[in-house]
């Protein structure tokens, strides 16, 4: 890094990649309309999952995993995390990590009647 | 402050844009929490069951409606269809933010549209929901199952609720010519919140609705 670039005189190298990418990284209309296609999909399919006679455990884990990838792709292209600086990515997830120990510590304590 | 300039932070991001993660990541949290609650004690109740009283009996409960059986207390195909709808103006959204940015000023003010009506059409099934819930007896007082459940799925509808206003707003903005291709940040944002409301509404489809106990 130039000294005019540590000073904020001149964007840096990275500051422009990621000004680039914001720009013109982001996907178009048919990408956007094909990822819709497939959520719409992965709908009907959790839809119809869930009339058919399932053992419960074989449900749960078959309707997560597609609620986990639906979540991904509207998280990776629609809120372009997938395109955009990490740190937006981190900051999501980290959030999403707080949420689940949240989530997992108050349940299991409850659960196991400790109050 | 054009976009281009603000990019120049110690970041070499937005401040907006940061904020906007920021909030959205708390906000993870507090729904986290909603459904925690929901889960823990949804197969609690206060009062004793009765035969024949939907309010007093552990939730879900099979029912009959103008003669039609559902299996559990919720109404499956209706809530697909209210899940779909706002799945697909996840996609009217980014079609409005792709139009912007190619400076497409009528692709934005017609996909906005499109994308506020959509969340006024899952509003509208939200509230038929309700309603029904509450015709059968069901309210937010009514068993710990009806609290957990409404103050969830109610604190997403007013999330919601938000989104359409922002929307409309900017739709005004845009029919107004005060929303450029200079000015796609404010559409960014406003997708940003929007497709947090709908991925919470994925998870809360699948763990409320899909899976029942």
């Amino acid at each position: 890094m130039t000294l005019a670039e540590y000073r904020g005189l001149k964007p840096s190298r990275d500051q422009e990649e990621r000004k680039e990418a914001h720009e013109g990284g982001h996907p178009g209309p048919a990408e956007y309309a094909m990822i819709g296609a497939i959520l719409a999909v992965i709908t009907a399919v959790e839809v119809a999952v869930f009339y058919l006679d399932l053992a419960q455990v074989t449900l749960v884990v078959i309707l997560v995993v597609l609620s986990a990838i639906k979540f991904t792709l509207v998280a990776l292209w629609f809120m372009h995390l997938k395109f955009d600086a990490r740190l937006f990515s981190w900051m999501f997830v980290g959030g999403l990590t707080l949420a689940s120990i949240l989530f997992v510590v108050v349940l299991s304590t409850l659960k196991a009647g400790l109050w | 402050m054009s976009h281009a300039d603000a990019l120049h932070t110690s970041t070499g991001l937005d401040n907006r844009k940061l904020l906007m993660w920021l909030f959205l990541a708390s906000e993870c949290l507090f729904f986290g929490s909603l459904i925690g609650a929901y889960l823990l004690y949804r197969g609690d109740h206060e009062v004793p069951c009765v035969a024949g009283e939907l309010s007093a009996c552990v939730f879900p409960t099979d029912r009959t409606i103008n003669g039609v059986e559902y299996q559990g207390l919720f109404d499956i195909p209706f809530t697909s269809v209210s899940a779909f709808v706002l799945l697909m103006s996840s996609v009217t959204m980014v079609l409005a933010l792709a139009a912007i940015q190619r400076g497409n000023q009528r692709g934005l003010l017609v996909w906005l549209f499109a994308t506020a009506f959509l969340g006024i059409v899952f509003l509208s099934g939200q509230a038929f929901e309700f309603t029904e819930f509450n015709e059968h007896g069901l309210s937010l007082s009514t068993n710990l199952f009806g609290t957990t459940f409404f103050v969830l799925t109610g604190f997403h509808g007013a999330h919601v609720t938000v989104g359409v206003l922002i929307l409309l707003s900017l739709w005004v903005m845009a029919a107004r010519g005060r929303l450029t291709q200079e000015k796609s940040l404010n559409v960014e944002l406003a997708g940003l919140y929007w497709h947090f409301v709908d991925i919470v509404w994925i998870a809360i489809f699948t763990l409320i609705y899909l899976i029942q106990p």
